[in-house]
């Protein structure tokens, strides 16, 4: 395997997964947040709920093809890049993968339609069943992929014939170890990226001054959320982190940095690590907290990375990216629970401007944190694909780097000005949209009759 | 077991035969009104060309990758072989049906200055990702040789696969549209009919010809005269095709769906005799069904997940196309 070629795939199959996982990130929690609007509308008949679903709809519709596309992108790249992947996992993964386009795929695909544009064709309730049913296929589809990604983390219930994986017990794969706790982090992570993403696009409506009380209702729904998603977020990334310790423990060394394998392990603040000399240059440590953490002993023992040399990932990387995601979480913290505790006296039209502007700059805070976790997962999974079993290298296809290095140049230019486009589109919907239009879209559903 | 692991495999094959089948139809007609859109007379036009495909185009496209699973999921082998195989032509295709799955969105939201951009970006993907399939079909066909017949061939196909799509698009706009779209719609139908009435006569002389396996197929007797009523159909297909796509008053009459269904069935004809042509490989000459096959427990898993969503799948996707029967209209979140 030509070096040069393995990592050009890799850049490739990671520039294209970083790029789609943006998108379902938010449609997984907004389709539901949508479902809530749709709800709210029922119990209340105010419009102020109908106008905030018709705008979201819009934004919705734009990031479910995003991610349509860049997720057809993946189902081939999993074939032209590592088919190996396939040939050896494949009885396993295959199943898996089968079950996301069966039961999730075509759900939220074929209901899409009748949930954008099936107003006036059926009834209200039917909506409703069409929005709760797309909800349903993109929670569905982060069900098999999860377990997919997670089994390639902690894989069980298998047997080697040959060379090839063959199952032995399905529950046991569905279910794998890190799959509870992967799952539940992803879903609250897309909860998260949705209400911040929401919360911003309203808060810079504010600010613009198109704002109307369907930008008010949203952006409190929005708020609220965060809020209670937080401190339920990261209560989850520490059960998922002693997990990964007790599967991964190269992973959880990576990510504190730890080179050595001590009692009463420091948490390494920031540190720049040093693959040379294997330490970390110019560290902030807090004693003992590391082991205090992660084994609820501050004298409690942890593995290093001299533990696994040769076999464990890049330290940099995984370090960082770690640090990255626990920085925003914490940012996020901090913003949601400002916010909601000063709506208890203002209306968000109120709010200070000061705020208003944190809130518009995060509006895609979520996707930093959300990338930044999954490289930490990801990067620290390496240099395996299934983890301890087989590696990234033996599966790849021998293609030539300079074919590699020209369909990567390509995919990476299209999909920079895709995310510019999305970007640039997202903050024109929300400065037009209460500038009437959102206002005169909606026809009742009492008026609208079934046509079908 | 040992009957189980020598009929899943058939099994397999037939039902990815199926999806690839529904995503050439459905997701055809949709790349083919992308590719009629500058063909518009006026911006309302184009509005409601796309209107005609919207509520549809997402699930259509679905149907790639219910085939491309079944691919993976089912024949691992072939599926890293295959698309190893087709790595440049896959990615010319992924980048085009990229381009036309977001011009839908952006066409509509990116704003007025924008919307011609996105309508030619629209056109454009939709003819770059039928090429490139064309491309791929010929590659498959042909075990991915690479010489300079092999490539003529393959360029064959990847200008007859838009010709298709082309008239499927112009068939669904008969069966969607009215008054002067409903008449262009028919014109361009006509227009393609040649093109689509050529290539599939090329194909069927070339095919033949470049792979020595599907010649002592096809011109073995008995198997000859068993094989005769797929061409003598096909020939009576394009004839109605024909026929009803330069007369007006048939389709007045309510029977412009002849259009549609006459390729459906062209494109039925051409999936069986591409299927006899390569039983019992999946990569002709070089690999068949059962070498390719994953492990018989694994098919099972996915067959009994198949029997229940499928028939829920093909139910619901009934369902949703009657939502949406009848003339389309220009479409909005609202009403």
């Amino acid at each position: 395997m030509d070096p040069t070629s393995l990592i050009l795939a890799r850049i490739q199959f990671a520039a294209n997964i970083s790029f789609h996982i943006l998108f379902p990130t938010i449609t997984i929690a907004l389709g539901w947040m949508l479902l809530f609007f749709r709800l709210r509308f029922r119990a209340t008949r105010d419009s102020k709920w109908e106008e905030a679903y018709y705008f979201w709809t819009k934004i919705f519709a734009l990031t479910f093809a995003l991610g349509v596309v860049s997720g057809i992108t993946m189902s081939f790249q999993f074939g032209t890049n590592w088919p190996g992947f396939m040939e050896k996992v494949g009885n396993i993964a295959g199943p898996l993968l089968g079950y996301e386009v069966l039961t999730a795929f075509f759900l939220e695909a074929t209901f899409l339609g009748v949930m954008l544009f099936g107003r006036g064709r059926v009834s209200e309730r039917m909506h409703l069943i069409a929005t709760f049913l797309v909800a349903f296929g993109t929670t569905m589809s982060a069900f098999w992929i999860l377990s997919l990604n997670s089994w390639m983390h902690t894989p069980v219930g298998y047997e080697i014939i040959n060379g090839r994986f063959h199952a032995t017990d399905w529950w046991a794969i569905v279910f794998n170890p890190s799959f509870p706790y992967r799952f539940t982090h992803m879903l609250l992570a897309s909860g998260l990226t949705m209400c911040f993403m929401v919360a911003g696009v309203s808060a810079w409506q504010i600010l613009k001054k198109v704002d109307s009380a369907a930008t008010h209702a949203a952006f409190k729904s929005a708020i609220v959320a965060a809020a209670v998603l937080i401190p339920v977020q990261i209560f989850m990334g520490d059960l998922h982190g002693l997990n990964t310790l007790k599967h991964q423990p190269a992973k959880v060394a990576a990510m504190e940095g730890l080179w050595e394998t001590e009692k009463g392990a420091p948490l390494v603040l920031f540190g720049i690590p040093d693959p040379v000399t294997r330490s970390n240059l110019y560290a902030i440590e807090i004693p003992k907290l590391a082991s205090l953490i992660l084994t609820h002993d501050p004298n409690g023992e942890l593995k290093g990375l001299n533990d696994f040399e040769g076999k464990h990932p890049p330290v940099g990387p995984v370090f960082w990216s770690f640090r990255v995601m626990v920085g925003t979480g914490m940012l996020m913290l901090a913003a949601s629970w400002l916010t909601v505790a000063l709506l208890r006296k203002r209306t968000p039209a109120t709010l200070p401007k000061p705020l208003l502007w944190g809130l518009s700059l995060m509006v895609f805070s979520g996707w930093v944190a959300t990338l930044a976790g999954w490289y930490v997962t990801e990067i620290g999974r390496q240099p395996y694909i299934v983890y301890g079993v087989i590696t990234v290298a033996e599966t790849a296809a021998k293609h030539a780097p300079a074919m590699i290095g020209l369909t990567l140049s390509v995919y990476l230019a299209l999909y920079a000005g895709l995310l510019i486009a999305y970007i640039l589109v997202v903050k024109r919907l929300a400065e037009k949209a209460t500038r009437g239009e959102a206002l005169s879209l909606p026809t009742s559903f009492n008026r609208a009759q079934p046509s079908a | 077991m040992e009957t189980l692991a020598t009929v899943l495999p058939l099994v397999f094959m037939a039902v990815m035969g199926l999806a690839m089948l529904a995503y050439v139809v459905l997701d055809g007609y949709d790349l083919g009104v992308g590719m009629l859109l500058p063909r518009a007379a006026n911006d309302a036009e184009k509005d409601l060309m796309v209107s005609s495909i919207g509520p549809f185009w997402d699930a259509n496209e679905t149907w790639l990758v219910l085939g491309v699973g079944i691919l993976l999921v089912a024949f691992p082998f072939a599926h890293g072989l295959i698309l190893t195989s087709l790595y440049l032509p896959v990615f010319v295709m992924l980048v085009g049906l990229t381009l036309r799955g977001v011009a839908f969105d952006f066409r509509g939201k990116a704003g007025d200055h924008r919307k011609a951009f996105w309508n030619a970006m629209f056109t454009a993907g939709s003819f770059i990702a039928s090429a490139a399939q064309g491309w791929m079909l010929g590659s498959y066909i042909t075990s991915f040789r690479s010489d300079w017949w092999t490539y003529a061939f393959n360029l064959l196909i990847a200008m007859a696969v838009p010709a298709t799509y082309v008239v499927l698009g112009a068939g669904w706009l008969i069966m969607k549209a009215e008054g002067d779209l409903q008449v262009r719609a028919l014109r361009w139908a006509r227009q393609a009919v040649i093109p689509f009435a050529i290539g599939i006569a090329a194909i069927s002389i070339a095919t033949p010809l470049i792979s020595e396996t599907i010649f002592n197929k096809w011109f073995r007797l008995p198997d000859f005269f068993a094989l005769l009523p797929i061409p003598l159909m096909t020939v009576a297909a394009v004839a109605a095709l024909w026929h009803v796509s330069g007369r007006k008053q048939i389709v007045d009459a309510g029977y412009g769906w002849i259009v549609f269904v006459a390729t459906l069935v062209i494109l039925l004809l051409a999936t069986l005799g591409l299927a006899f042509s390569i039983y019992p490989y999946i990569v002709i000459d070089r690999l068949n069904v059962w070498e390719a096959a994953s492990a018989t427990e694994s098919l099972v898993i996915i067959l009994i997940g198949t029997l229940f969503t499928l028939p829920a799948i093909i139910g619901y996707t009934i369902f949703v196309y009657r939502i949406f029967w009848g003339k389309a209209r220009v479409l909005s979140y609202g009403a």
